[in-house]
């Protein structure tokens, strides 16, 4: 079937069989590889995207089920050259070790600051709960998270 | 890589189109949040041969009082459940139960109508519904039925609802002197629960009037304590009546051992969790 979904705001049609995971969807259509494709159980929040602003786990939806639907994957947040605050405070604050998980942390941190721009240590925490860091280095996501919160600037 | 057997895939339109769908194909399933349907097709113990995708009928996303019910659309979220004040204050374990449901990633797909549809009895709305007596609303082509929570679930993954059916409401009755508590114990963030109770009670002064406790977890389909429900019916709440509770509660369940603990430990689990949510109901119901 054909499927049109608006990624990043540009529109990706693509025949698919029915059974097509959007993670896969976005990976392979316009190649958007920065989406992770971790454990395929909706438990690791590796594949994290935005869907209309909500934070979504794309092994688990189909890609039929997201036509008509905004979604914004960790690509989308570098614009035109500078780093999201989220991605700045990532290098700040050293919250990344090996990598895997940090765009579905990155995507479940954004949809949390768009939503609540100044939250507390426990509110971060609860915000990605479903993404797993198997380095297990939290301490410092929860931290350059808060950084970002510190310091969002104001769009132009 | 873990992808699902071929189906064939529609959108629903209408209510009465995703009926009509569902009669015209064998082995037709219901899509929602798809956060149970869609795990359960990539390890193929599901396969329907047709998805019909039920998200753009908005008209069955709701939370409202109506007379004296709160009604609920089938396909209401967790994430609304959880910022509901409406239910927060009408039906508090609704909260509490939200909070342990998954994570907020998932809690943003997930729905009511969905949760109850899986009848997994290790599901935490089965049992805040059952302990609240909610009443199942289900369309057919020939017209709408309800059907009691108690029973709606008829074993392990099914329910009472019939071909060509869809859940499109969940009512809950609001009576005076209400309080309710939903209590979990999972190993870590967003697990299943080890075991989980829920207590709702309604209190004519300082009598108990009506009682509605039941577990999640401890069984192959969700606990119903009827058994307890009777003593409390009546009853002025208290640690003593309530320990006599929790011993029902630890021998009305029927856990499993596997990695989440053993009988003897589920068991008590079940005395213990209910004793506090039971704590927590009648704390509530006295504010």
């Amino acid at each position: 079937m054909n499927i049109s979904i608006s990624i990043n705001g540009e529109t990706v049609t693509r025949d698919v069989e029915p059974r097509t995971l959007l993670v896969h969807f976005i990976r392979d259509t316009p190649g958007l590889t920065g989406t992770h494709w971790g454990c395929d159980t909706s438990n690791c929040g590796a594949c994290t995207v935005l869907m209309d602003g909500r934070a979504l786990k794309s092994c688990t939806a189909l890609a039929a089920m997201c036509e008509g639907h905004e979604i914004a994957t960790v690509e989308s947040l570098e614009r035109d050259g500078e780093l999201d605050p989220l991605q700045q405070g990532f290098h700040e604050c050293h919250a990344l070790q090996c990598g895997f998980c940090t765009p579905g942390m990155l995507m479940a941190a954004r949809g949390l600051l768009d939503v609540n721009p100044d939250p507390t240590e426990e509110e971060i925490r609860v915000a990605i709960s479903g993404n797993l860091c198997r380095c297990t280095g939290y301490k410092n996501i929860v931290a350059a998270v808060r950084w970002a919160a510190e310091h969002q600037e104001v769009a132009p | 890589m873990q992808t699902p057997a071929p189906f064939d895939y529609e959108r629903a339109t209408s209510l009465d189109g995703a009926i009509a769908a569902l009669k015209a194909h064998e082995d037709a399933r219901i899509v929602a949040g798809g956060h149970s349907l869609l795990p359960m097709m990539k390890l193929r113990l599901a396969q329907p041969s047709r998805l019909i995708d039920i998200n753009d009928l908005t008209e069955l996303e709701y939370i409202r009082e109506e007379g004296d019910e709160v009604a609920i659309g089938a396909l209401t979220r967790h994430v609304e459940l959880l910022e509901s004040e409406l239910l927060a204050e009408r039906f508090p374990l609704f909260r509490d139960a939200e909070r342990v449901i998954a994570d907020p990633t998932v809690r943003n797909r997930g729905t009511i109508g969905g949760s109850l549809c899986q009848a997994d009895a290790a599901e935490d709305l089965s049992a805040v519904c059952a302990a609240l007596k909610a009443t199942v609303v289900m369309r057919g082509e020939s017209g709408t039925r309800t059907v009691n929570m108690r029973e709606f679930h008829l074993g392990p993954w099914m329910t009472a609802v019939g071909e060509g059916e869809i859940v499109t409401e969940i009512r809950l009755r609001v009576r005076p002197g209400h309080g309710s508590a939903h209590e979990k114990l999972e190993r870590r963030a967003g697990d299943w629960a080890i075991a989980a109770a829920s207590a709702a009670l309604w209190l004519d002064g300082d009598t108990i009037a009506d009682a509605g406790v039941a577990l999640s977890a401890v069984g192959l389909t969700t606990i119903d304590l009827t058994r307890a429900e009777d003593l409390l019916r009546g009853a002025r709440p208290g640690e003593e009546l309530f320990a006599q509770v929790a011993a029902i509660a630890a021998e009305d369940c029927s856990p499993a051992a596997d990695g989440r603990g053993d009988v003897a430990y589920k068991r008590h689990l079940a005395g213990v969790l209910t004793t506090r949510a039971l704590r927590k109901a009648t704390a509530r119901a006295l504010t």
